[in-house]
């Protein structure tokens, strides 16, 4: 029986294709890049590949390939840059952020556009900014987000409630200097 | 203040991440609390902008052409079946009848129905199968809106023994469709619906047949209203032809 020897090629395109876009975009939103996201998403898919074997199927395939995306980026060489510009103590960090001014976002989104949604979530340093990327936009349970960043369930709540936090911050900052 | 508590557990409650239990008691006094509703619309408005923000990026469609090269599997659809017996494995229990022999003919003739029990086995083997997940026929054709170009109707479950799970888009040959799954008993049934063209349908599922004996799966077919429909799972026939009228009777 030969159905083994094409078996992965096929089924593995069928799992893999369909998170291609959402892919891309989240490499885009980590390198900052086009090209850089497209080679992301090509090295991701080719180990993707290679380690097919090893995917349980049944298992997360999205936290799966999702996992390996990120790891893929941080080890290239922005991503590399990208983490050291990052406080270590990141979990650790409580409440750092001063109340600056107690308007409501809900006023500041009303009032802005999207582009200071997408400037604030560009300027949000990369850990914030993946694990809220994968909560909205991805919308993963924060079991698969954990699965995906290799973190505590804990760590995936408290990293969300500080992301928020941060970027309704830079969202106010913004929006009082523009 | 009272509120506090409930506050901290907003962004959770919001995420829908909390246990049923609490989610329920939490709804109850979002539902009565302004301040609280008051703070529940800013977040979700938050969430809501994060959402439209995030999806900023599309890939070229040169780059997705160079992809999709690099993983088109042969083009020998015989073998397409296989991976559906691996996934399968712990669904389906007559895998064993079947034989390679079996595989590389009557299949690689049967695409239609190989690539539609292909689309049902790799939902059924993802861990997150739906894009929509709603049990209300309300929720999920509105959901469709936009992303096909055609709509459809689904059909009304109280009195029967189905159970809408939810839905999600799905390709046929590049054709975009719905693909829809539903419970009964212990068992996953898709639908699918795609405009119709020329399926190249088996003579063996012509119109309103039931896909051929010896295969793992029950099947239904027909085109109603320029609309191609597919029901498929390890249900029994008779539950598979049930629920095909159900949607012949919805169209
Ligand atoms: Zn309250």
């Amino acid at each position: 029986m030969h159905v083994g020897e094409n078996l992965p090629l096929e089924s593995f395109e069928q799992l893999a294709m369909p998170h291609f876009e959402r892919l891309y975009n989240f490499a885009c939103w980590l390198t900052h890049d086009r090209q850089e996201a497209e080679d992301l998403v090509q090295e991701t898919y080719a180990k993707a590949l290679k380690g097919f074997s090893s995917f349980q199927p049944g298992t997360n395939f999205r936290a799966w390939i999702y996992k390996i995306l990120r790891n893929a980026f941080l080890t290239s060489r922005t991503g590399l840059k990208a983490a050291a510009t990052v406080p270590l103590d990141l979990e650790d960090e409580e409440e750092a952020l001063p109340a600056v001014n107690e308007t409501p976002e809900s006023i500041l989104l009303r009032r802005s556009d999207g582009q200071l949604v997408q400037q604030a979530l560009e300027q949000l340093p990369v850990a914030y900014r993946e694990v809220l990327l994968l909560c909205e936009v991805e919308e993963m349970s924060y079991q698969e987000i954990s699965t995906t960043l290799a973190i505590p369930m804990g760590t995936v709540m408290s990293r969300l409630s500080r992301a928020r936090k941060s970027l309704g911050e830079s969202l106010r900052l913004q929006f009082q200097k523009g | 203040m009272v509120c506090e508590s409930w506050k901290t557990k907003l962004d959770t409650y919001l995420d829908g991440e909390l246990p049923d239990e609490e989610m329920r008691s939490f709804d109850a006094h979002v539902r009565g609390c302004p301040s609280c509703s008051a703070d529940a619309l800013t977040r979700v408005q938050m969430k809501r902008a994060i959402q439209v923000a995030g999806k900023r990026y599309a890939p070229s469609a040169e780059f997705r052409q160079r992809m999709q090269q690099k993983l088109a599997p042969k083009p020998q659809r015989s073998f397409g079946l296989g991976w559906m017996f691996v996934a399968a494995a712990g669904v389906i229990l007559v895998v064993g009848t079947l034989t390679s022999a079996y595989l590389g003919t009557r299949f690689g003739r049967d695409q239609v129905f190989s690539e539609i029990a292909d689309l049902h086995v790799a939902v059924l083997a993802s861990s997150s199968p739906v894009d929509v997940i709603s049990t209300d026929r309300h929720t999920v054709k509105p959901w469709f809106q936009g992303k096909i170009p055609f709509a459809f109707n689904l059909p009304e479950l109280q009195n029967s023994e189905f159970t809408l799970l939810g839905g999600r888009m799905t390709y046929l040959d590049q054709t975009p469709g719905a693909h829809l799954i539903y419970d009964v008993g212990k068992h996953h049934i898709s639908v699918f619906v795609f405009q119709e063209r020329s399926f190249k349908l088996p003579a063996s599922l012509s119109e309103n047949s039931n896909s051929p004996r010896n295969l793992p799966f029950n099947m239904e077919t027909w085109s109603q209203g320029g609309l191609r429909y597919f029901v498929i799972g390890d249900a029994s026939a008779a539950d598979i032809d049930s629920l095909a009228k159900l949607f012949k009777a919805a169209a």
